[in-house]
């Protein structure tokens, strides 16, 4: 037993390093991607959020940009308003996504199943900006819509439906699909289908047993769908710039302006801090509020 | 018991395109019984159970729970309560909470399911159980909560699903008596599909065998033992040997058959049909039945001898299982290989394999039954021996 022990113990410190030494190289892609992509770049944006700009290369310590952020009602209320309208976005693509990825994991069987889920990929070959313009040509004053209401004899003259709340949303939902459908219908693939027909055999209504058994299982996949699409919709740049028009502000296109427009690195850099903020606080409270924990999500 | 019949089926059929798994099957379930459904895999018994808890509709024929028809009728709405193979508890909740559930959709008050959930619970014997979390019992105690969950409904009947096919064989034994025990103390009518035999014959009060979508014989277990109607039921039910042959000659309901591999068996027909001169048949017996007697004389085939049906061979392999043992002796002049059952004496404690045994078995042991050319039945023939 102890002679056992001991050559266990020999190899063990034999074994240990070696597997340090591969462990370290396997994550080092990892490690630099991490900070030289995202840990540095964001103490330099945290820096320079911090400073005040006195003068040609002369600079001050100094929480001036974001007061500024807090005492302009136009960056407070586009700060709002962009987090309301992702939640929103959010809820509605779940609410479409639900049923969706119910529909492809549970009911259809076989080839169906992987055509269907074909057709909610296939969009996304296509770049965003190219799905975008798509919308442009339907939903414009000239466009396919438009055109066809005025040939029906619905309408008297031409329909501008861009540059509106609603059209944003839809686009938004749109973007946002494949990001709720894939998590949704793999967390629903593994809900064993006999909890579904033992529910309806305990004399449980379709109701009852969406809410006490589908939900509570597909709840991980709910929610890492949520945090994807939230995070992605609140970060949109393009589909509020092309679809939303001047009057669909979004915060991102702040900081935007910020940046390129006014040359502002300063208060562009802490506009960008607070939306980081402002994306995990929102994060946080809904983990919390659905009781899952982000270990859960990523399962 | 009463007359009153809890479960009937009349003339069910359910087909699958040119399939048909459930082929015009009746049967009367009587109140507070437990009736097994025994069959190989794929011979239509869980589409069965299915038609009956409501998830898959008959293409033709009509079920009746307590006199009412359940056609159309949902399974949400059906008085049957059903065990399934792997249980399905939900995970999502702790044990109480997986019992209540059927009760909550009652919309009972909270009191009385809170009652009812700790009566089921000693029932099962698991009184502190409630609050634990699925995954935190035992093979055995999920299986008695999945049960608890569906007999807290109270149902007409109760449909189990192999529910003890994932346990292993000690456990399995165990929930065997269990079972019935629970069964005769709630006095819920049990309906049990299974395709282990030792299963269906020890906790039931009738079996029906299940082969290609239909009933082969319905009966209490010693009836399908002792005087099964086909020969599937003799190779399925209980181990057998079997011989394929002709039928010689009848004698006063003894029918004399020459083996295809040689020899000579008398037997009498296993059913009601009558067997004439030129029948093929299939003959089994059990290995219980054959007396063994060490004898050194000359080897002879099967033939008769003093009324009794005699063979000598030679012991090949002993197996032993304490009171099960048994020796598998091969007929040196035809080369059939018979299992034979060792007296649990221990008369033949000391027998070694090469010794040459003389078998002998009564003519009333042997059934014959007219064979289905090319239909292969299970039993100890020359290839399953081992």
């Amino acid at each position: 037993m102890s002679t056992f022990q001991m050559t266990s113990g020999t190899e063990k410190s034999d074994t240990i390093p070696m597997l340090k030494l591969g462990t370290f190289l396997l994550m080092l892609p990892l490690l630099l991607w991490l900070f030289l992509l995202i840990i540095l770049p964001h103490l330099d944006l945290l820096t320079v959020s911090l400073r005040e700009k006195l003068g040609y290369r002369e600079y001050a310590f100094s929480l001036q940009n974001y007061i500024e952020f807090f005492t302009e009602p136009l960056y407070w209320n586009t700060f709002v308003r962009t987090a309301v309208m992702s939640i929103v976005a959010t809820m509605i693509t779940l609410v479409i996504g639900f049923p969706v990825s119910y529909y492809i994991a549970k009911v259809i069987k076989g080839k169906k199943r992987n055509l269907l889920f074909m057709m909610c990929l296939i969009p996304f070959w296509v770049s965003e900006l190219v799905r975008t313009f798509g919308w442009m040509i339907l939903l414009r004053e000239s466009g396919v819509i438009s055109s066809f209401l005025q040939w029906a004899g619905l309408v008297d003259g031409p329909v501008e439906l861009l540059y509106s709340d609603a059209t944003l949303m839809v686009g938004l939902v749109y973007t946002s699909m494949l990001f709720m459908v894939v998590p949704l219908v793999s967390v629903l693939d593994t809900l064993d289908d006999s909890l579904i027909e033992a529910g309806y055999d305990l004399g449980g209504s379709t109701y009852s047993i969406l809410r006490e058994i589908v939900i509570p299982h597909a709840m991980p996949g709910i929610a890492s769908g949520c945090i994807v699409v939230f995070m992605l919709t609140l970060g949109n740049y393009l589909t509020p710039t092309l679809l939303g028009g001047k009057d669909s502000l979004w915060f991102t296109e702040q900081i935007y302006n910020q940046f390129i427009t006014r040359f502002n690195w300063e208060s562009g850099s802490a506009f960008g801090f607070l939306l980081l903020f402002l994306s995990s606080a929102i994060v946080f409270v809904g983990l919390k509020l659905s009781r899952q924990t982000l270990a859960d999500t990523v399962k | 018991m009463n007359n009153q019949l809890d479960l009937e089926c009349r003339r069910l059929v359910k087909s699958f395109g040119k399939f048909t798994a459930v082929d015009n099957v009746s049967l009367e379930i009587p109140k507070g019984s437990f009736f097994s459904i025994l069959g190989p895999s794929g011979c239509g018994k869980t589409t069965l159970l299915r038609m009956l808890a409501g998830f898959i509709e008959p293409s033709a024929g009509d079920i009746v729970i307590k006199g009412q028809s359940m056609l159309g009728v949902p399974p949400n709405k059906r008085p049957v309560n059903m065990v399934f193979q792997h249980l399905a508890l939900f995970p999502m909740m702790n044990v109480a909470e997986n019992i209540a559930y059927g009760l909550k959709r009652r919309k009972l008050p909270q009191a009385e399911i809170d009652k009812k959930v700790a009566d089921v619970l000693e029932r099962v014997s698991l009184p502190d159980a409630g609050s634990k979390d699925v995954t935190q019992l035992s093979g055995g105690q999920r299986q008695r909560i999945a049960i608890a969950r569906s007999l807290v409904l109270e149902p007409a009947v109760l449909l189990l699903d192999e529910p003890l096919g994932a346990l292993d064989l000690k456990l399995r034994e165990h929930m065997k008596v269990e079972l019935k025990q629970l069964q005769h103390e709630v006095g819920t009518t049990f309906v049990y599909i299974t395709h282990d035999q030792s299963e269906a014959l020890v906790m039931s009060d009738n079996v029906a065998v299940m082969n290609e979508g239909r009933f082969e014989q319905v009966g209490s277990p010693q009836d399908l033992y002792y005087n099964p109607k086909t020969a599937f039921v003799a190779g399925f039910v209980g181990d057998s040997n079997r011989w394929s042959g002709r039928v010689d000659s009848i004698d006063k309901g003894q029918a004399l058959v020459s083996l295809d591999d040689g020899g000579v068996i008398a037997g009498i027909t296993g059913n009601e049909k009558v067997l004439a001169a030129g029948d093929k048949v299939e003959l089994f017996v059990r290995p219980e039945a054959i007396i063994i007697e060490r004898d050194s004389s000359a080897q002879t085939g099967a033939h008769l001898e003093n009324g009794q049906n005699t063979l000598s061979g030679i012991v090949e392999n002993l197996l032993f299982d304490g009171a099960n043992s048994r020796a598998q002796v091969r007929d040196q002049q035809t080369g059939h290989q018979v299992t034979v059952s060792l007296p649990q004496t221990g008369a033949f404690s000391d027998l070694k394999s090469g010794e040459q045994l003389r078998l002998s078995w009564g003519v009333d042991k042997a059934r014959a039954y007219g064979s289905q050319t090319g239909a292969s039945q299970p039993g100890l023939g020359k290839e399953q021996a081992a």
